[in-house]
Formats: structure tokens, sequence, C-alpha cells
């Protein structure tokens, strides 16, 4: 038992961990982001999981045909965008059930990608670390944070810009409020579908970025299986933070420092037996969930398609 | 889908509106279209495909044809059809029963690779006559499934997490589970590991599924199992009490409650359910012998997401829930023969999740329909 809290210890206080942490984790706050976006409309949003593994795959495609990481980066974007155009034209337009359509596109996703990465094989270039200077030297998290790809450093901007766009917008306003009580947003003129769509929308381009971000920033290549369950992490993530942007990043660092927890453990030479470490993000969300599901605030209604009228 | 489909789909959803003026007569002509709907859909969705296969080089009538010929027309194919569809139609109907209660269950993957595990860990290691073993070990796989799904109705019930979530997380966790089972010999792990995988004991052959040998195909017995288990639920669900009930909590909760219809006890009964059915699901999925003699970790190999596919492809109809795991059967089986044809396999797995975004256009535009119709009639 010592011995086990010593090698934790070793663990923690590793730089590796901190690296690997943010690894891990950048790709759950990139779709988490997106996340928290859709359900502040309204939207459970499962394809969330397709989304990232459509924007790595075409990110692969982009950075075959393109030979430039911007528009490779861009592509995938594009990638994750497709998708959330046929999951919000299909629930938010004609109606059909989220939690079924997000599923579908999941398992088209997953069949898709790795039916074209076998037909196609691209190649990526993989983009080099960009050190910022000063920043990088923080001691414990400056390697870890400003010496990395330029695609991760996309995160810094993008948090402030969600948050600008959904507390400091009109259209943020409105985006909550079709969240809250679609029927009284209705009435007072706000297309409730269309503010929807558009959440899952950006949705969709977050999380085609941390696709890109998975192939072109991280492993340098597309694999089918790459993504395996990662996006349901920024799922329960949302929840983790109650609905609230800077809970939600919260989240997505816990998780990632369980995933980084595990290979960090292996990494240092100590024995652990790789499956249950695998399991542990898993575990620890099913835990948080427990936590914080029953006190936390979600959009009234989330998850419930809205139709006029009385219902 | 193409936006082209949505269209054309909505176009002939007009065209039969001008004709049916709201009067039950007009019902009866408003079927054409509604059929018109479909047919489109599955025939936009099928010529994506083809298209996709062009693109990459491939040839979409050889595709096909081998997918015909894997399925059904080569010898034996039709009764290894049949046998795959098997544990697709049972996890598919759990997850009806679980649906029509209002619960999202979407683990059936885990669930069923926990089921299969205890089927494997069960009939490895108790030394009974034929029919019992199979017996035991079948009661084992559905506890273990619907035990998996209870911890997701117990979170759901207790704490208020969504089962949506809980079930799909539990997937990852089972997995990683069934992974560390196969290092230990006193799991999973077969006593003689020669394969570099880690692979579990070979079932004995008191284990494994008799078939019946009809024309030289090989159909399992687990295939009566799955229709006399659909029939069953079919009718438990249309035609008694708890069906009713279980109907009502699915339907309108609230009305549920005030008629005293437990939301824990039926709608968590539900989910455990559709649980046991997923683990049973994989417990003749392994004891069919169409995915091999033994547990290995990767057997589960989607048949839970495809059962689950299954289910929404037959709108929570268990009779229809038929016909659509053997065509989802046909493509998993017909797929084995694409080798041939230079493309990939996984070319059914796109066939499959195409066809059921295609079916769930018709009935969202004819509900979309009906509201505007309804609507401007109000007004």
């Amino acid at each position: 038992m010592i011995a086990f809290g010593e090698s934790l210890w070793d663990v923690v206080s590793s730089s590796t961990m901190y690296s690997s942490t943010v690894r891990f984790a950048a790709l759950i706050v990139f779709a988490a982001i997106g996340e928290w976006v859709a359900e502040k409309s309204g939207t459970m949003n499962i394809s969330v999981e397709g989304m990232i593994l459509t924007g790595a795959f075409t990110a692969a495609l982009g950075s075959y045909w393109f030979e430039n990481p911007w528009a490779a980066v861009f592509v995938g974007l594009l990638g994750g965008f497709l998708v959330a155009a046929i999951h919000a034209n299909m629930s938010h337009r004609l109606g059909a059930n989220q939690f079924v359509v997000g599923l579908t596109l999941n398992v088209l996703a997953v069949g898709l990608t790795a039916f074209l990465d076998a037909q196609v094989d691209p190649t990526v270039v993989r983009v080099e670390e960009f050190r910022i200077p000063i920043l990088a030297d923080i001691p414990l998290i400056g390697d870890a944070l400003f010496d990395r790809t330029w695609v991760l450093y996309l995160i810094y901007p993008l948090v402030p810009l969600a948050w600008f766009l959904v507390y400091r917008t009109r259209w943020g306003l409105e985006v909550r409020s079709v969240g809250e009580n679609p029927q009284a947003a209705d009435v007072s003129g706000i297309d409730v579908n269309k503010r929807r769509r558009q959440a899952v929308y950006f949705c969709g381009a977050c999380a085609g970025l941390a696709g890109a971000y998975l192939t072109v920033g991280q492993s340098g290549s597309f694999a089918a299986d790459g993504v395996s369950g990662r996006g349901y992490l920024a799922l329960a993530a949302v929840i983790f933070g109650g609905w609230t942007l800077k809970g939600t990043i919260a989240g997505a660092l816990v998780f990632g420092v369980f995933q980084a927890l595990g290979s960090a453990y292996q990494a240092l030479g100590y024995e652990a037996n790789p499956s249950l470490l695998g399991s542990l993000p898993y575990v620890m969300a099913i835990a948080t969930l427990l936590l914080f599901a029953y006190r936390s605030r979600q959009p009234e209604s989330l998850g419930r398609p809205f139709v006029r009228g009385l219902t | 889908m193409g936006t082209d489909a949505i269209e054309t789909a909505s176009a002939t959803a007009d065209a039969g509106d001008q004709h049916s003026g709201g009067s039950f007569a007009g019902s009866a002509r408003r079927a054409v279209p509604i059929v018109g709907q479909y047919v489109v859909s599955i025939a936009v969705a099928l010529g994506l495909c083809a298209i996709l296969v062009s693109a990459t080089g491939g040839s979409a009538s050889r595709v096909f044809a081998a997918l015909l010929d894997g399925s059904l027309r080569s010898p034996g194919a039709w009764g290894l059809t049949i046998t795959t569809a098997t544990p697709l139609l049972v996890v598919a109907v759990g997850t009806i029963v679980g649906a029509k209660a209002g619960m999202s269950n979407i683990g059936q993957e885990g669930q069923l690779l926990l089921g299969a595990a205890a089927m494997a860990f069960i009939a490895t290691r108790l030394d009974l006559p034929g029919p019992l073993l199979l017996t035991v070990s079948f009661i084992g796989a559905c506890a273990v499934g619907g035990l998996w799904a209870g911890l997701a109705a117990l979170m759901k019930f207790t704490r208020k997490v969504p089962e949506v979530i809980s079930t799909l997380l539990l997937i990852f966790v089972a997995s990683q589970i069934t992974t560390f089972g196969l290092t230990r010999k006193w799991l999973l792990l077969a006593k003689e590991n020669t394969s570099r995988t880690n692979n579990g004991e070979p079932l004995p052959d008191a284990a494994k599924m008799p078939s019946l040998n009809i024309f030289g195909n090989q159909v399992s017995w687990g295939a009566v199992i799955a229709l006399v288990l659909t029939a069953v639920v079919g009718v438990v669900l249309a035609r008694t009490t708890i069906g009713f009930r279980l109907r009502m909590l699915g339907l309108n909760p609230r009305t549920a409650r005030r008629f005293g219809v437990s939301a824990v006890g039926v709608g968590g009964g539900a989910l455990m359910f559709s649980g046991a059915a997923a683990g049973l699901g994989g417990g003749l999925w392994l004891s069919g012998g169409a995915a091999g003699d033994r547990f290995t970790g990767a057997i589960s190999s989607s048949i839970g997401w495809q059962g689950l596919l299954v289910a929404l492809l037959a709108r929570e109809k268990a009779a229809l829930a038929i016909p659509m795991a053997f065509v989802f059967a046909g493509l998993r089986t017909g797929s084995g023969f694409l080798a041939a044809t230079g493309v990939d396999r996984r070319i059914a797995d796109v066939v499959q999740a195409m066809l059921v975004l295609a079916l769930l256009i018709p009935p969202a535009i004819e509900a979309l329909q009906r509201r505007r119709s309804g609507s401007g009639a109000a007004a």
C-alpha cells in the first residue's frame, strides 16, 4: 500500500503527467465546448463522437490532398460540421428523435471512416511543436500548455469565444432561452429549431477541430479506433460542469488526468493492469455523474424536441 | 442524407396531401405516398452507397452480387445468416421493451459482451449434460447483462443520471473488464492459450447450440428461441396489463404515475429486461458458433450496436424486428464475401447505418405534414 502511494506520488509529480494530461484533455476540451453550446440550446448531442471521428478522418484527407496543415484543420472542421448538418436538420427540422439520429450517425461515422480509410489510406503530415517563448518556461505546466502544436493553441481563443457567444450576444441569449423554455422563446418570436440547429453546427465545428487535433496535431495518422468513446467523455464533462463553461473545461481536464494517470503509471515502469487503468476515465466519468447529475441544474428542456402547441 | 432525398420525399407527400381531405377515405389513399417515400428514401440511401463504392474504385454491381452470394446464394449461406440474425433479433426485442417504457438503453454492446463472457465462464466450468448446461449458462448470461443494465437503472432512479449516458459509458467499462478477464486464468483466459492474443477456453460440445439441417443449411436452434421470445414479447406488450403499464409509462409518465404505475419498478424492470436480452444475445451468439468456438475480446464485434439499429428500424414493433434482423444479418454475412471484389467489407456497416437514416425520414415528414395541416385547421 505504501509502495502504491509512493508510485502514485512519483506519477503525479512527474512532468510527463502534466504533458499527457493536456494531450488527452485537449481532445475532450474541444468537443466539450461544442457540446456545452449544443446542450445549452436543449440538444443532447450524442453524435459528438461521430463528429470527432469524421473530423479526424477528413483532416487526414485534407492533409493528404493539400499537404498543408491549415487546410487539413479546416477540412477537419468541415467534416464535423457535415455530421452536424445532418443531425441538426433531421432532428430540428424534420423532428426525428435526436438520440436515434445521433446514435445512427455515430455508427455511420465508424463504418464510413473505417471503409474510406481502407479504400483511400491517406497519409498525414504531423504538425511540429511550436514553443511559445516565456510562457513555456513556467515550471511544471509551462511545457504542457505552451510547447505544443498550434492546433492545440486554438483552444485558447475558442474558450473565450464560446463564452462570449453564449453569454454576451443576442444569439447566445436566444440559444439559452430555447434550451430553457422553448414555448416562451417561440412566443417571443425566436425561431426555436433554427437556434438549435445553429448550436449543433457550432458543436460540429468544435468536434471537427477536436478530430483534426487528434489526427494532425497529435498522432500524425488516422486510426479508425482512435476516438473510441472519448467523445462520450465530453458529454460527461458537460454534466460534470453543471452546464457552466468553466466547469465543463474542468471536467474535461479531470478526465484527461485519469487517462494520463493510466499511461504515465506504466511509462514510469510500474506494474499495473493496462485494461483496468484503461477503464479508469470511464469509471470516473460514471462516478462524477453519480455525484453531480443529481444536484446540477440542467437546461430545462434538454433532450426534448420542440413542437409548437400545447405540450 | 442528401437534401434531394428530403425534397423529393416531401414533394411526394405534398402530392398526397392534395388528394386526401383528412377523412378516413383520405388516410387509405395517403398510404400510397408514404410507401413511395420509403421506396425513394431507401433507393437514395442505396444509391449513395453505390456512388461511394464507385467513387473509391469499386464496382457497385459486383459488391451487390457478392453481398447476395455471401448472405443467401452460396451453399449454407442463409443458414449462417439466420444464425447471425438470432442475437440481433434478441437484442432488438429487448431494446424494444425498454424503448416502450421510455428507457433509452444504448449500451447493448457492453451488456452483450458481458453476457457472452458469463456464458463462457459458466460453460467451461460446469460439467452438465447438454440442454441443462445451455440453460444454466443462458440464465447466467441474462443475469449478468440484466444486472449491468440494472446499474444504469439504479443510477437513474437514485441519482438522476440519464441512462443514455450511463449505458454508453458502461460499454467501455465492460470491454475493459473482459480484457482484464482474458489476462487471468481463473476468469476467462484459456488454460493453454496458444494464440498470440488472449483467448478464452474452447466451449465444451455440450455448450454448443445444436443446429437443424435444412437443405444443407445449418440453422441454430437459437433462432427458434429468438422467434419464441419475439412472439411472447409482442403479445405481452400488446395484450397484457403489464404491457399496457409499460406503454403508458413510455407515452405519458405523468398519467402513468396517476394510475399507480411505478416508474422504478416498471421502467427499471424494462431497462433490466433489455440488458438481460442483450446478455442472452451474447450467449446465443457465442454458442451459435458463427463467431468461433471460444470467447475472445472482440466477440461482440458490433452485434450489440447492430441489434440496437434493428430495434430502431423496427420502430418499436417486435414483429417488424424479424425481417430487419434478417436483412442486417445478411449484410453482415454477405460482407464476408467482399474480399474478392477488392472493396472493404465495412461498406456493409455503411449500408446498415444509411438504411436506418433513410427510414427515419418518411415518418418524420409525415408527422411534420400532420402538424402543419393540423395547425392550419386550428387557425
